[in-house]
């Protein structure tokens, strides 16, 4: 039995544990409510965390965006290599939106600020923000290098002793599209930061802590264990998985072999395609992120992340491939393909757990990114006037069927963003919604079966012409089904009056036509002849299937009523079974 | 119970008013006659609950000595709507809505509430996909017919709702609050044809930008609405029978309480109305005691409620979540946009389950043990350790003398669980392992006030915090050093707190209008206009009630920088805007987002989303409790040894009688002490006394000075 100080301080331990994750929680929301730009505060796209004197984290808030798990974490020793904790000064923010020293694209700007407690620097505070506009091309994947997708900030001041960096805020405000919401953004950073600094000197206070680092060594130490505890339950050895997406203008294979090993478990992408000439290439530290989200997912879900518990997860992936690019490749679309990483490794898992792993869902994100006005649509033959408007809308189609569950309809995964209303966006943008609606048929068939995916269709109020950046993905290729789960119906993008048009790249909208998206759904898991015939019915009944599909995917025949006619169903599936 | 507070007769008969809280387990009446108050808690009757309330109204009464017909005024609250959304035991709902939004409700805001458990369960919707119809209709956000409703489209439905045998109808169409031509129109042909269904309009209900929320607001009014209305209705002729012909008054989630006919057209707004009642409860233990930054804190069997007071007035909210099916956890119930009392509500109750996590932890709930089987020193077959148990062992409760000693606790069953779940694991032995749950399970409290009250922008470490609720008492002095707040203060009543509560509630109604405007382009006559719109629906609403009193009003314009998601609630001292309104109103904005977030950002245009109208009879005038004078030690009738959780020593406490301490007296800590129902742990940091209402104070020893 533990002495009695000893049981307390274990005891103090972990309440100021729990406290470190309540204070970045503080920080996180004190960002979402005092953010512009939509993807922050409406989709959450964001993150924040704490740090050691040596730039470990300690803490991070569970917040919509597992891009930024080991992104910000990576990017934290970089900010201190350059600015020494000894040379930093109170009231100092520091910033970069460097692709690859942070998390992958122009667009995340990641601010580090540090804690003074007693006159000395004892910690950082840290978040990632995705601003509204970065310059250059805007958010899409027709960058052709880095260059080209806006402006890129190294390392420096944000503020210096309590004073903000007006040249530098002079410079962003004059290269941006919307200059200021994301100076806006950026004072929403540094504050947040200024949160959590406070609300840890209030611990140190009460616990008496000189400096972090006996609870930073007591938290890495103890997530680090449990994970690999939790890893030690798996079998060991090699497993591999191939997923095929649609690429800019070609197809990319994202090859994974996943090891799992006494202490740790590594994942190498050898055998992934090579970069793309366009902007849908991932920066290692964005690889390792969602790499690292789908490995937890299955293996440590309730670990929560810091230093310690990323430390037995490794990575790697050929330097030139289009999972680890250098500059100057273009990166701004990242998220395409990077989305796409927890579906390959829960491929590599399924091997792995006796339950399985989900199917392959939807998984890209259809941000639905719209431009609008005289200098877009300049050419078109158009009466009246077209306003200029920038509007990005995230989408959800359907995620994979779980083992035990169907597939979540419309929902975003690996991503945790939030979308928009319909009713908000129309108000600030000359569009209208005339369909949101879930897309029948389109979730993979199983005995669980694939969340649906669904149907935008949006045209410019009163008929006005605009533009689309489109970045869409699983328009050729479905999510695959796992364990005899079926296919999911592949995305579409097309004109309401007919015409195909391309996943990828700026297209024209024209006058009074509509945009049509047809959302891609997920895998089902497991044969769709064990899929209980009630919920076929049931699924039949409020039109998530059709009847054909019921018959045709299922091998269940339905009376006009929608009641199971079991003779005709057990004839079916013997038929089926016997094929 | 009841207590004498006044003893001297007003020369005409007093007034008798009466609150009744029907809770899940229990439903409680509160009567005060003039100055004395009698209160009475009873089983709730489910299946027909007014049955309830009369065997609890008849038992206070005859404690008083009135009769029914002496009653000048009673006050209802209810958890059945709640209850009804959270067992799903509503009418057969369809939802009317725009063609292509038939799955706004189901599709919700397309992401996960937890992040990494990927077997989560989403919510079901109330309205199932087969009963929700799309008509063909388009207006556009400003409100302007882009399509018009296709009136035959409507009729066309109606063999269909009525082969499904629907018993209420949500209609929801898209931009609605901008315009309710549609809704209205589609409820003309509906009600028509089908006059026995009832009809909520999401333009009357909560007329408010975003759709989803809307909706799902709409579906749960007409999901909750045939129910709630016969039961009112029967309640109100179970009332007149039994001889009391004295006004009905209902207690809404949003503080105010309102005529039983307003409740029926609107039942949603009745949702959590107990805890409402409760957050009054502490708004007027604040007034009488004067303090006016507080934080109610109200913990129970299950859950523990925090909520934000400023000068008497709870925070309030247009959003709630009912029915959360994931830990508590945001995002995992169905959204209400209603007036509400803003509270956070987390697992951490009596009854709150420790276990060990996967990091070798001790985690406590929300997995609550309940009253049945209930803690395992209850000795009714509890086997998993709960907070209550850690108590016991602490030497907070003492298990001779539980809920005035007729209930005995097992203390040996305690020791046994909290050893074999927590500390066998963690080899610690059992008072460390107890300490340890305790610890968590205030830290779990603290936690979730300091990211509330950053959440509404508030400093909660100057703040008084009042406790009530079972087993507030126990626990308040711990989550007060955790909070760093200098003063507790412990009313009497507690027990039936949110049933006080009611009676201290003003008659009020909230009107809620979506009307976008930019400073910049600002249109004063449109917003005259839309307050004198607003301020004619509440007077219809509250007048009836006020008898003839000259009522309050307040209005609120929620602002924000053009850009920005998150809107400040900004209170409008004009209600007409003329010229300089713009200047005036920005004005007010930025005094409002400095003082949340210590800023402010030039250049920026600010837009206003939303606007509120709140009119209410005046509350209760309430003169504060002069401070005792006279000190005087109090005598301890006991001691205990019980933990020091900053420390982990055990030390040994004086324990007071509760019945027995007059105002002015003094104890300092660590101490007991103890009455019917609960017991109040005071730990060494803070010093207690009783003030002049009979209410304990802790006040730390260091921190005095900070309260205000």
């Amino acid at each position: 039995m533990a002495k009695k100080n000893d049981a307390l301080a274990q005891i103090h331990m972990q309440v100021m544990w729990n406290r470190l994750i309540s204070v970045v929680e503080e920080q996180a929301q004190t960002l979402v409510r005092t953010a512009f730009s939509t993807s922050v505060r409406e989709a959450g796209d964001l993150s924040a965390g704490v740090f050691d004197e040596q730039g470990r984290m300690l803490a991070q808030a569970v917040t919509g965006t597992p891009g930024h798990i080991n992104s910000m974490a990576e990017a934290v020793p970089h900010f201190i290599a350059k600015y020494p904790m000894s040379k930093m000064k109170p009231g100092d923010h520091f910033i970069t939106n460097d692709p690859w020293q942070a998390s992958g694209h122009l667009h995340d700007f990641t601010v580090v600020s540090p804690t003074f407690h007693k006159g000395r620097a004892v910690a950082l505070f840290a978040n990632t923000i995705h601003v509204v506009d970065i310059g250059g091309r805007g958010f899409g994947p027709d960058g052709r290098q880095v260059f080209e997708e806006g402006l890129n900030i190294p390392i420096m001041h944000l503020f210096k002793e309590g004073k903000a960096n007006e040249t530098l805020m002079e410079l962003i405000r004059t290269n941006v599209r919307e200059p200021m919401q994301v100076e806006g953004d950026l004072f929403a950073a540094a504050a947040c930061n200024d949160t959590g600094s406070k609300r840890l000197v209030d611990m140190m206070t009460e616990f008496e802590l000189k400096d972090l680092n006996k609870l930073g060594a007591f938290i890495i130490e103890s997530s680090r264990k449990a994970t690999i505890e939790k890893i030690r339950k798996l079998k060991p050895g090699t497993y591999r998985n191939t997923m095929q997406t649609d690429g800019y203008d070609a197809p990319v294979t994202i090859s994974a072999a996943l090891t799992v090993g006494k202490d740790g478990i590594h994942v190498d992408y050898e055998g992934t395609s090579g970069a793309s000439p366009y902007g849908i290439n991932v920066v290692f530290n964005y690889t390792k992120a969602y790499t690292c989200f789908g490995v937890k997912c299955i293996v440590a879900p309730d670990i929560p992340n810091n230093y310690g518990s990323l430390l037995p997860i490794t990575f790697s992936a050929p330097e030139g491939s289009i999972l680890n690019v250098q500059r100057p490749w273009a990166v701004a679309a990242r998220h395409i393909i990077g989305h796409c990483l927890p579906d390959t490794v829960f491929g590599c898992l399924h091997q792995v757990v006796p339950e399985g792993a989900q199917a392959e869902g939807s998984a890209s994100l259809w941000n639905v990114q719209l431009r609008g006005g005289p200098s877009v649509s300049g050419g078109v033959a158009f009466k009246g006037n077209i306003p200029e408007f920038e509007m990005l809308q995230f989408n959800s189609g359907g995620t994979g069927a779980r083992p035990t569950k169907d597939g979540l309809n419309s929902t975003a995964f690996p991503s945790g963003v939030r979308g928009m209303p319909v009713e908000a966006n129309e108000a600030i943008t000359p569009v209208v919604f005339w369909k949101k609606e879930l897309r029948p048929d389109s979730g993979g068939a199983g005995t669980q079966r694939g969340g649906l995916g669904q149907i935008i269709e949006i045209g410019g109020i009163d008929g006005i012409p605009f533009d689309v950046l489109a970045m869409f993905e699983r328009c050729e290729n479905p999510a695959h089904g796992r364990a005899g789960g079926g296919t999911a119906k592949s995305g579409r993008v097309s004109l309401k009056s007919g015409k195909q048009m391309r996943g990828k790249g700026r297209q024209s909208i024209p006058p009074d036509d509509k945009l049509v998206l047809e959302l891609p759904g997920g895998g089902g898991f497991g044969s769709p002849m064990k899929r209980e015939p009630s919920r076929v019915a049931n699924d039949v009944k409020n039109g998530y299937i059709t009847r054909e599909a019921a018959k045709r995917d299922y091998g269940v025949a339905l009376r006009d009523d929608l009641s199971v006619d079991d003779e005709t169903t057990k004839s079916l599936r013997t038929q089926r079974a016997a094929e | 119970m009841s207590t004498n507070k006044n003893s001297a007769r007003a020369a005409r008969k007093p007034q008798a008013r009466l609150g009744v809280d029907i809770g899940g387990t229990f439903t409680d009446v509160a009567l005060e006659v003039g100055t004395t108050a009698y209160s009475a808690k009873t089983l709730t009757t489910h299946g027909a609950p007014e049955r309830g309330v009369l065997i609890g109204m008849r038992d206070v009464i005859a404690k008083a000595g009135i009769t029914p017909q002496d009653i000048d005024i009673i006050i209802y609250g209810t958890t059945l709507a709640t209850n009804m959304l959270i067992e799903r035991r509503g009418a057969k709902t369809a939802l009317v809505t725009t063609e292509g939004f038939r799955d706004s409700i189901e599709m919700r805001n397309e992401n996960r509430f937890e992040q990494y458990d990927i077997n989560i369960d989403l919510p079901e919707p109330l309205v199932p996909r087969h009963l929700r119809f799309p008509i063909p209709e388009r207006l556009t956000a400003q409100g302007r017919v882009l399509m018009p409703l296709r009136e035959d489209a409507v009729e066309a439905l109606i063999p269909q709702l009525e082969k499904e045998g629907i018993e209420s109808i949500a209609v929801g169409f898209i931009h609605s609050y901008a315009h309710p031509i549609h809704e209205k129109q589609a409820r003309d042909i509906l009600s028509r044809r089908l006059p026995k269904v009832s009809i909520t309009l999401s333009s009357e209900v909560s007329p408010e930008m975003r759709e989803f929320e809307r909706f799902s607001t709409a579906c749960a009014n007409a999901y909750v609405q045939p129910l709630m209305s016969r039961h009112l209705t029967a309640l109100g002729r179970d009332l007149r029978d039994a001889g009391f012909q004295c006004p009905l008054f209902l207690m809404l989630s949003g503080g105010g309480i309102t005529t039983l006919e307003t409740a029926i057209e609107f039942p949603v707004r009745l949702v959590e109305s107990g805890p409402a009642g409760g957050a009054i409860f502490a708004s007027h233990v604040a007034h009488q005691c004067g303090v006016k930054d507080v934080v109610s804190y109200d913990m129970g069997g299950t859950t523990a409620k925090i909520c934000m007071i400023d000068e008497f007035q709870p925070q309030t909210s247009r959003t709630f979540e009912v029915a959360r099916v994931y830990r508590f956890m945001k995002g995992s119930g169905l959204p209400l946009r209603i007036p509400v009392i803003e509270m956070v509500e987390i697992g951490a109750g009596g009854g709150s389950i420790a276990h060990i996590d996967s990091l070798g932890r001790i985690a406590v709930g929300p997995e609550s043990a309940g009253s049945e089987p209930g803690p395992a020193c209850y000795g009714r077959g509890g086997s998993k350790p709960a907070v209550t148990d850690a108590d016991v062992t602490l030497g907070k409760i003492d298990p001779d003398n539980f809920a005035g000693g007729r209930m005995k606790l097992d203390r040996d069953a305690s020791a046994k669980v909290i050893a074999a779940d927590v500390g066998k694991p963690l080899g610690l032995e059992v008072s460390h392992a107890a300490l340890g749950i305790s610890e968590m399970v205030d830290e779990n409290m603290a936690n979730a006030a300091r990211v509330h009250a950053i959440e509404s922008g508030k400093d909660i470490e100057i703040r008084t915090l009042i406790g009530f609720g079972g087993a507030a008492p126990i626990h308040v002095s711990r989550l007060a050093e955790k909070l760093n707040v200098p003063r507790v203060i412990i009313p009497t009543g507690a027990g039936v707190g949110s049933a006080v509560g009611f009676l201290r509630a003003p008659v009020a109604y909230e009107v809620i209008r979506s009307h976008h405007q930019r400073l910049s382009k600002f249109n004063g006559r449109a917003a005259t206009a839309l307050i004198a719109e607003m301020r004619a629906e509440a007077k219809k609403v509250v007048e009836p009630g006020a008898s003839g009193a000259k009522l309050v009003e307040k209005r609120i314009a929620f602002m924000r920088y053009v850009g920005q998601g998150h809107e400040v609630a900004v209170n409008l001292p004009a209600d007409k805007f003329g010229a300089d309104a713009a200047k005036s109103l920005r004005k007010a904005f930025e005094t409002a987002y400095k003082a949340l977030y210590d800023r402010t950002i030039p250049h920026l245009d600010v837009e206003v989303l939303t606007w509120a109208l709140l009119l209410s009879t005046p509350l209760p005038k309430v003169s504060s409790a002069k401070p005792v004078k006279k000190k005087i030690k109090a005598k301890p009738v006991g001691k205990r040894k019980i933990i020091d959780q900053a420390t982990g020593q055990f030390v040994t406490a004086a324990v007071y009688d509760r019945t027995q301490l007059v105002p002015g007296s003094v104890m300092p800590g660590p101490a007991v002490i103890v009455e019917e129902h609960t017991a109040t742990v005071v730990g060494k940091a803070y010093d207690a006394s009783i003030n002049a209402l009979g209410y304990i104070v802790l006040d730390h020893r260091k921190l005095g000075k900070k309260a205000r």
